[in-house]
């Protein structure tokens, strides 16, 4: 067996387990898209109250959007946090894959399921709004959601080392960073109405230039290259946040097994 | 490095050896050639909690040299270093000092390759709750290579010889009693067909019947298969029973090692008590299996 299809089986492992555990925890899932659900219409409703379309179409597409950065953000960043509490950590860290596709494979799974996950959402908000999608352009929504992924998946990975660093503060940080993201990134509003200093945080921030790219492209009917502008920062972003959270994760796994952060009991 | 591969037994521990092979030497009569399965010379661990607090010693200085085939057992009190001895060796935590080598790999600096060889059972069953002992094991399986349709059968074969029927493995494995569950955990490390198998406490906290299970199958697997495994243990029967040689760990440091028939000579000879494993224990550890011991203690020997 060549390295490449080892490597790509272990990474299947992850997806194939994540989804029994979904399957398994059919029921927190209902539960978690249901809350979900109901806070993307309690914001889109603000927009309905204001009675303007463009407002309310905005909210709807920040609602969803923000749904998905952050189910696939907290899933990665929760990889390490639930195997830990399941106490299967110390099993699939001596299993003889390099982290590399583990991250591969929990993120492809993450992905999938964030996607599923919005859809249900979209295809709710649309029921109970009317939208008016004639200018629409998919086409750049869809690739610009392609691009940011790349950041988010980065930025997941960061987040998920946390949990290795700070055995039991490590998940609730992971919290404080998706919270952070959101106030900075304009999701519900444009970014102008921030303090200056926040404006600062709102350009580093990768879900910046995603819900940018993804409103012009479905309000205004902008095509991908009208919105180069938010392109080229979310792939430099992309290309740099993914190698450096795999290395800060080596760092940290190396961190963890000197100190004995990995598991103490047993 | 590179010449330690040709030594590496292919072997597996669960598939038998085809009818018609030769039958293998009694342990005494094989061939010692090769690395040894583990080597570990003069290896410390010390973890730092708190910023003020002095370093806890949990291994110190420990050399120890296990050979293919046999069944070693590391016997000592609760906190005396036995599970971090285990992590050590399954790449789970870093060495502070010294070296340690699987079948010639250095664990540090060929992590893969050791991984590739060695698989762990822990005290605790560690397992995805909700998940099936046939999810679970196809998850093991698929992050050591192996082929899931194959997998499923050996597991289906593992936990039959073990009393686990076919129905029980996709329920979750939340339903299934503490034995049940570590009989799953054995059969999981078992299909990955380490050459160096971990056990760390396997029958802790089993009732008696699970205990007895899982100590006649370690036997089985001494008896039908080419395999090293390194067992702790604080049972002194446990040890008595399975093992080739035994280490007593306290506070840390290897006090005395030996076959078990050859320690209990010595405490004869030298301490002038009566032959057994407890009187072993007592003469080199000044205390009996049943007492903890504690930080404080450790603190002492950093
Ligand atoms: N990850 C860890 N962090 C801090 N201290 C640890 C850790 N693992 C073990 N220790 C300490 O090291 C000592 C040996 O523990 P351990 O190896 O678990 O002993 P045993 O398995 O023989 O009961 C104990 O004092 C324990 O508290
Ligand atoms: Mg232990």
């Amino acid at each position: 067996m060549t390295a490449v299809t080892r490597e790509t089986g272990a990474a299947f492992a992850f997806v194939e387990r994540n989804f029994n555990l979904s399957r398994r925890y059919w029921g927190w899932e209902l539960a978690f898209l249901v809350y979900a659900i109901a806070g993307a219409l309690a914001i889109s409703f603000i927009g309905a109250e204001q009675g303007d379309q463009r407002l309310t179409f905005s909210l709807v597409i920040g609602a969803i959007f923000w749904n998905y950065l952050s189910t696939v953000f907290s899933f990665i960043a929760e990889t390490i946090a639930w195997e830990r509490w399941e106490g299967t950590l110390e099993y699939t860290m001596m299993a003889p894959v390099r982290r590399a596709s583990q991250l591969l494979g929990s993120t492809s799974y993450a992905l999938l399921y964030g996607l599923v996950h919005t859809t249900v959402i979209l295809v709710v908000l649309t029921l109970f709004f009317e939208l008016d999608l004639s200018q629409a352009n998919f086409v750049t929504a869809a690739g610009i959601m392609a691009i940011g992924s790349f950041s988010i998946v980065g930025i997941g990975i960061m987040a998920a080392i946390l949990p290795l660093l700070y055995v039991e503060r490590g998940a609730q940080m992971t919290f404080v960073i998706q919270s952070c993201l959101l106030v900075v990134s304009g999701v519900y509003y444009s970014v102008e109405v921030l303090p200056e200093w926040m404006q600062v945080l709102a350009r580093l921030s990768p879900a910046t230039y995603i819900l940018d790219g993804v409103r012009r492209g479905l309000l205004d009917g902008a095509t991908l290259a009208d919105v180069w502008y938010d392109i080229w920062p979310l792939a430099i972003m992309g290309a740099v946040l993914i190698p450096s959270g795999l290395w800060l994760f080596g760092r940290a796994e190396r961190y963890a097994k000197r100190t004995g952060k990995l598991k103490r009991v047993g | 490095m590179s010449v330690a591969v040709t030594h590496e037994p292919k072997t597996s521990l669960v598939v038998p050896a085809p009818v018609g092979e030769p039958a293998p030497l009694p342990l005494a009569l094989r061939p010692l050639a090769g690395p040894p399965a583990l080597l570990l010379e003069d290896v410390s661990k010390r973890f730092v909690l708190g910023r003020k607090k002095k370093p806890v010693v949990a291994i110190e200085r420990v050399s120890l040299r296990v050979e293919r085939g046999q069944i070693y057992g590391v016997l000592g009190a609760n906190g005396s270093g036995k599970s971090t001895l285990i992590r050590l060796v399954s790449t789970l935590l870093t060495l502070d000092r010294g070296r340690a080598e699987i079948f010639g790999h250095d664990v540090e600096r060929e992590e893969m390759a050791v991984k590739r060889l060695i698989n762990r059972v822990s005290v605790d069953a560690a397992f995805f709750k909700k998940l099936s002992p046939y999810e679970n094991l196809a998850f093991a399986a698929r992050l050591y290579g192996l082929d899931p349709a194959i997998a499923r059968r050996e597991t289906a074969r593992i936990l039959e010889r073990l009393g686990i029927g076919e129905r029980r493995m996709g329920q979750p494995i939340e339903q299934m009693s503490r034995g049940m569950q570590q009989k799953v955990a054995i059969a999981r490390a078992l299909l990955t067909s380490p050459t160096l198998l971990l056990l760390d406490e396997p029958t802790t906290g089993l009732d008696p019947r699970s205990k007895l299970d899982v100590q006649a199958f370690v036997e089985e697997l001494r008896a039908t298969h080419d395999a090293t495994i390194v067992l702790t243990t604080h049972d002194m029967a446990e040890a008595d029973r399975l093992c080739d040689r035994i280490a007593i760990l306290d506070g840390g440091r290897v006090v005395a090692e030996d076959t078990p028939a050859g320690l209990k000579a010595r405490v004869a000879r030298e301490h002038g008590l009566a032959p057994t494993l407890d009187n072993v224990f007592l003469a080199y550890t000044g205390r009996s299996l049943d007492e903890d011991v504690d930080e404080d203690d450790q603190e002492k020997n950093g």
